[in-house]
């Protein structure tokens, strides 16, 4: 169990995804405008990551691996991913009107957050076990939804706040991304 | 050989997992659209040029379908809130109060001026700008719905809205305003 927990907190901030591991820098930047798309896109993600390294850890277990075809993972690895967001979206869109207008715009973006594939082709470089995988997928999803809600939460601030006219719009968001990514790096060393 | 054969065989046979998983599940979680909203989404122009609020004409229709103004189609113009109107038996708005009376207006390239960049070109929804690289462009009248989108993209401001004049050819006749029905003798 402890050791669920340390690669729970390993992933989410020693190894961030985005911060440390800049995985899933596109809507790192692209959705964190506003803090209400940023949750949306935070809880899309989390989702489908969990599934997908799941997913994908059965599919190189016991497809792939027997007949010794692991250097098909990442073709087979993005038909997963794309195959588990479209059912999800499909399932979402009936089951839950509320919540598909909350994510159903992010969903499709999701299939190109290269975050995801990350997951579950970092569950195989290293060795992680069926419960490992789907801790490890929830933590990068976890880690990668705590940094997009901070992030765009600051970026609401800096938007009110008086930046130099130099500095304004994207390049004040990449500075603070960048001295994010420093604070994180603050964590090296928390987990082995 | 083998070796080849066996990785086609599990790929293919991955997609087909897949492909019959989402096949079931679109037939399965089939969600049923707003009828209304699709009747609606068949009045409006397609043009897709946003100037409603909306990010294009399906979203539109449907914001309609929920109660919102039918009067905000601009390439639509009179017609379609007529067609949207009758479609929905709700009275027609009268904006004869209001100082903004819709004139027609159709886009107008000032040709000495024009560098020939297409940026009006790609900014088009219905293709009514006629013109190739560094050769001068000109608009199709009959074609151009007046929804402005081509005045922001142009780099030397030489698009300039014209307000149609009302001509017996395009005076809405209504010549079907009494309907009629042939009785069977």
């Amino acid at each position: 169990m402890v050791e669920y927990v340390l690669l729970l907190i390993g992933t989410v901030l020693v190894n961030n995804f985005v911060l440390v591991k800049f995985l899933g820098l596109c809507p790192f930047m692209g959705v964190s405008n506003k803090l209400e798309s940023a949750i949306g896109m935070s809880m899309a993600t989390t989702f489908v990551m969990t599934v997908a390294s799941l997913c994908s850890y059965l599919v190189n277990q016991y497809l792939l691996a027997p007949v010794g075809l692991e250097y098909l993972r990442t073709l087979s690895f993005i038909l997963v991913i794309a195959v588990v967001v479209q059912f999800t979206e499909m399932v979402v869109r009936k089951t839950s009107p509320t919540l598909y207008r909350m994510l159903g715009i992010f969903l499709p973006l999701i299939t190109t957050n290269c975050a995801v594939l990350g997951v579950a082709l970092l569950n195989v470089n290293e060795h992680h076990n069926f419960i490992d995988s789907i801790v490890y997928g929830f933590g990068a999803a976890l880690g990668f939804s705590l940094v997009l809600i901070m992030f765009s939460a600051m970026r609401e601030r800096i938007a009110a706040a008086d930046v130099p006219a130099p500095f304004k719009g994207a390049s004040i968001a990449m500075i603070t991304a960048g001295l994010m990514s420093l604070a994180f790096m603050g964590f090296t060393g928390l987990v082995k | 050989m083998s070796f080849l054969l066996i990785a086609v065989i599990i790929l293919t046979g991955l997609g087909l997992v897949f492909g019959l998983l989402l096949g079931y599940a679109s037939i399965k979680f089939k969600v049923k659209e707003d009828p209304v909203a699709e009747k609606i989404d068949l009045l409006l122009p397609q043009t897709q040029c946003g100037q409603c609020g909306y990010p294009g004409c399906r979203p539109y229709a449907e914001a309609v379908a929920n109660g919102d103004d039918i009067t905000k189609c601009a390439p639509g113009g009179k017609a379609t809130i007529e067609q949207i109107a009758d479609l929905l038996s709700v009275p027609i708005p009268d904006n004869s109060n209001n100082d903004d009376i819709v004139i027609k207006k159709v886009a107008f390239i000032i040709e000495d001026d024009c560098i020939g960049c297409t940026k009006c070109i790609q900014a088009c929804p219905v293709d009514a700008i006629l013109g190739t690289t560094k050769q001068m462009h000109t608009v199709i009248i009959d074609e151009c719905t007046g929804c402005d989108l081509c005045v922001e993209p142009c780099p030397v401001d030489c698009i300039e809205m014209i307000p149609v004049a009302q001509t017996t050819k395009n005076w809405n006749w209504q010549l079907n305003a009494i309907p009629f029905k042939q009785l069977e003798s």
